[in-house]
């Protein structure tokens, strides 16, 4: 049995193809680096990482897949699920494999290692849009909104576009605190609307031990919280009871919509 | 403009000192009161942000931000200005003749609320109605003062939602359009016989008229952007309106053949159901109820995107001899075990029309379908893995390998027939929940 190991990244996975297709190989498996290797493996091959390698792997994919798949790819991948890595890689193989202008393989969805990169994708974006209806934000004082999530795959980079777009006149800070990185945006002097998402940047605290809020509720500390924080919070968790009609509980929906581990971050559920 | 005459003037503290614990107070009887109507969707239109303003409104699906103890989804601040109303409608909360705490809105309140929630990613914007005060026009006219004040002054570029007042005046109604997204006029009740034993107030001619205006705007405003690009666009997401179930004695047919009258006109984009709560037990002409139709509402809905996503007919679904839809199977179910010469639906060959008249398919895996299908044939363990209920479906389809080998012969709904299929298909909890409600149902008939 052949076993490819690689660093787990994109670039790494492009690679992989690569090497793949130059030692006319098939490997069987791919695993990340340290990670537990299958019983009877015969051979290993370290992928090393070659950016070069990679982006003529993708300059072959972009020949070949339309915007809409490359996307997919992109998107699948920002699950940081294991189980992608293999149809991953066998989907790109098979990518470069068909014969040149035959039908391309990617809406082909009886087709296993397509159906479960698409599957994949599609778990990601349900992820993204929970991002944008779940995200709360706290206002600091100095006028900065704070929101903090922990979202299962790393999704943040798929939702700053949208909340440049949306909140293009405050500066904010979404902050990923199973990952500890952030985005930070802040509002320009010439606003230029096409252009918002692009002064968005990418930030993570220096000291994670003093940090200006708590990473398991997401709240802001009492003294960089702004004044009026508190009764705009209040008010929307009196809506929030209000709302709800006493004789039509049915909390298995609401579990299903909105399941209890997004439940820590939303002003209305602490 | 606005952050020398708006913001800044205004500090955190005078913030504190305008809304109080009264606000908080004020929000909950307002919110409560309001949460009957059911309308929520921040969808049908695609904005993007502007500058200067905050906000935008996104297409597709829409964004929930929270879902409620009953499960409802909140994604706009659903919210009456005031509760005060001069009509006595049988079915409202807020009629008249009802002992229950009043309060209003300051307009600066309602605005900040809205732009501090909507900052704060509470909400995705505003649905606002109103009691009726004094006059159609006086009550219209305020609840337009705050669109305009939220797109002006406030520079708000996200969804509101304007609840037009029947009788409201043409000009009331053409401004409103311009500031709103979507706006709605419920007809509450789907024939006009039921409707005038209910609000005596009120006739079917109150409700459309508007509605009619509202389309003629929308029609006259694509006419002038088509010569000027300009043009502010004019509700561009449409109308909605709202049906109470269960409150009359309304067949699900009346309700299903007035909704695609509705959806046949180009503004029409959504009818929502509402299961009847009984809010005024003491009213002899209603029902009591002791739980609100919960199954049949569901069954209306499923209807609805039937009519809407699948291509069916309201006549399809229900007709002379089935007034009422099926409370213990969904629909389409229910069309597929009456016209059983519609099946086997080959899915290797068959239109996606025809696909998509298949239970157990939906609109997700019927694409998915139709275009595998061209890279080779899809069998049932293709179907299994797109996300098909098989359960269902199997009983209804043909494919590769159910044909190809005689050991295991066809059973579909043509052999079992459908009376003999129909048990295998529905759930015992489904049952209960069925027969539950049908029981509460004879309680209609003595209320009577």
């Amino acid at each position: 049995m052949l076993v490819y190991t690689f660093d787990r990244t994109l670039d790494g996975l492009l690679t992989a193809v690569f090497e793949a297709f130059a030692l006319h190989q098939q490997p069987e498996a791919l695993l990340g680096e340290g990670a537990q290797l299958p019983l009877f493996c015969e051979q290993v091959y370290a992928v090393q990482t070659v950016e070069e390698k990679a982006s003529r792997v993708w300059k072959g994919l972009e020949r070949r897949l339309s915007d809409e798949a490359l996307r997919l790819v992109m998107v699948s991948y920002l699950s940081e699920l294991p189980e992608l890595d293999l149809p991953l890689f066998r989907y790109i193989c098979k990518v470069f494999r068909q014969p040149e202008g035959s039908r391309s393989i990617e809406r082909n969805f009886a087709d296993a290692d397509v159906l479960a990169v698409t599957n994949i994708a599609r778990r990601v974006m349900h992820e993204q849009l929970r991002m944008k209806q779940f995200v709360r934000f706290q206002k600091t004082k100095d006028g900065t909104y704070l929101g903090v999530v922990s979202p299962d795959h790393n999704v943040l980079p798929l939702v700053t576009r949208h909340f440049a777009d949306r909140f293009g006149d405050q500066p904010w800070l979404l902050y990923d605190a199973r990952r500890r990185y952030g985005f930070y945006y802040e509002p320009q002097a010439t606003d230029d609307v096409r252009r918002r998402w692009q002064h968005v940047v990418r930030v993570s605290f220096a000291d994670t031990e003093a940090l200006p809020f708590r990473l398991d509720t997401g709240q802001l500390n009492a003294d960089v919280l702004s004044n009026d924080d508190r009764l705009f919070q209040d008010l929307w968790r009196t809506y929030f009871k209000a709302i709800c009609i006493r004789e039509r509980i049915n909390p298995r929906k609401q579990l299903n919509d909105m399941p209890r581990r997004y439940w820590k971050y939303m002003t209305e559920k602490q | 403009m606005y952050y020398l005459c708006g913001r800044k003037a205004i500090t955190p503290t005078d913030i504190i000192l305008m809304l109080t614990e009264k606000t908080i107070e004020k929000l909950r009887i307002l919110a409560e009161s309001a949460k009957y109507d059911v309308s929520c969707s921040s969808s049908g239109t695609v904005r993007g942000g502007r500058k200067g303003m905050v906000g935008n409104t996104v297409g597709g699906v829409g964004i929930c931000h929270s879902f409620a103890d009953d499960g409802r989804c909140i994604s706009l601040l659903k919210v009456m200005l005031t509760n005060h109303c001069k009509y006595d409608c049988a079915y409202c909360v807020n009629r008249r003749s009802n002992d229950i705490r009043r309060a209003t809105l300051s307009v600066s309140e309602l605005e900040e609320i809205t732009m501090e929630f909507y900052r704060r990613n509470y909400i995705e914007g505003l649905f606002l109605s109103s009691g009726v005060v004094r006059s159609a026009d006086y009550t219209m006219e305020r609840l337009v003062a705050i669109a305009r004040d939220l797109r002006t002054l406030h520079r708000f570029n996200g969804y509101i939602h304007l609840k037009s007042i029947p009788g409201a005046s043409r000009e009331l109604l053409n401004e409103a359009g311009r500031y709103a997204d979507r706006m709605s006029v419920n007809i509450e009740i789907p024939r006009e016989e039921s409707l005038r034993l209910l609000a005596p107030e009120k006739d079917h001619q109150s409700v459309f008229q508007p509605m009619a205006m509202i389309q003629q705007g929308v029609l006259e405003n694509k006419e002038d952007r088509r010569r000027m690009r300009h043009v502010p666009r004019f509700v561009p997401a449409g109308q909605s309106t709202q049906m109470i179930v269960g409150a009359t004695q309304d067949t699900d047919r009346d309700i299903l053949r007035m909704s695609s009258a509705l959806y046949a006109q180009p503004t029409m984009r959504r009818v929502y159901y509402s299961g009847y709560i009984s809010v005024n037990t003491y009213d002899s002409r209603l029902p009591v109820l002791r739980q609100p139709p919960l199954v049949r509402e569901n069954r209306l809905y499923q209807a609805d995107w039937l009519l809407r996503f699948y291509k069916f007919r309201a006549d399809e679904l229900v007709d002379d001899q089935h007034a009422n839809l099926d409370l213990d199977v969904d629909p389409k179910l229910a069309w597929a075990l009456r016209h059983p010469e519609a099946f086997p639906v080959d899915v290797n060959t068959a239109d996606y029309e025809r696909i998509l008249r298949v239970p157990g398919i939906g609109t997700k895996s019927a694409w998915l379908i139709v275009n595998s299908r061209r890279y080779g044939r899809v069998t049932s363990f293709h179907l299994q893995k797109m996300g098909v209920v098989m359960k269902k479906a199997r009983y209804f389809i043909t494919c590769g390998e159910l044909t190809s080998h005689f050991s295991a012969p066809i059973v579909g709904v043509n052999e079992l027939q459908p009376e003999r299929l129909r048990p295998l298909l529905v759930s015992a909890a489904e049952k209960k929940r069925a027969e539950a409600e049908r029981q509460l149902t004879l309680d209609f008939g003595e209320g009577q």
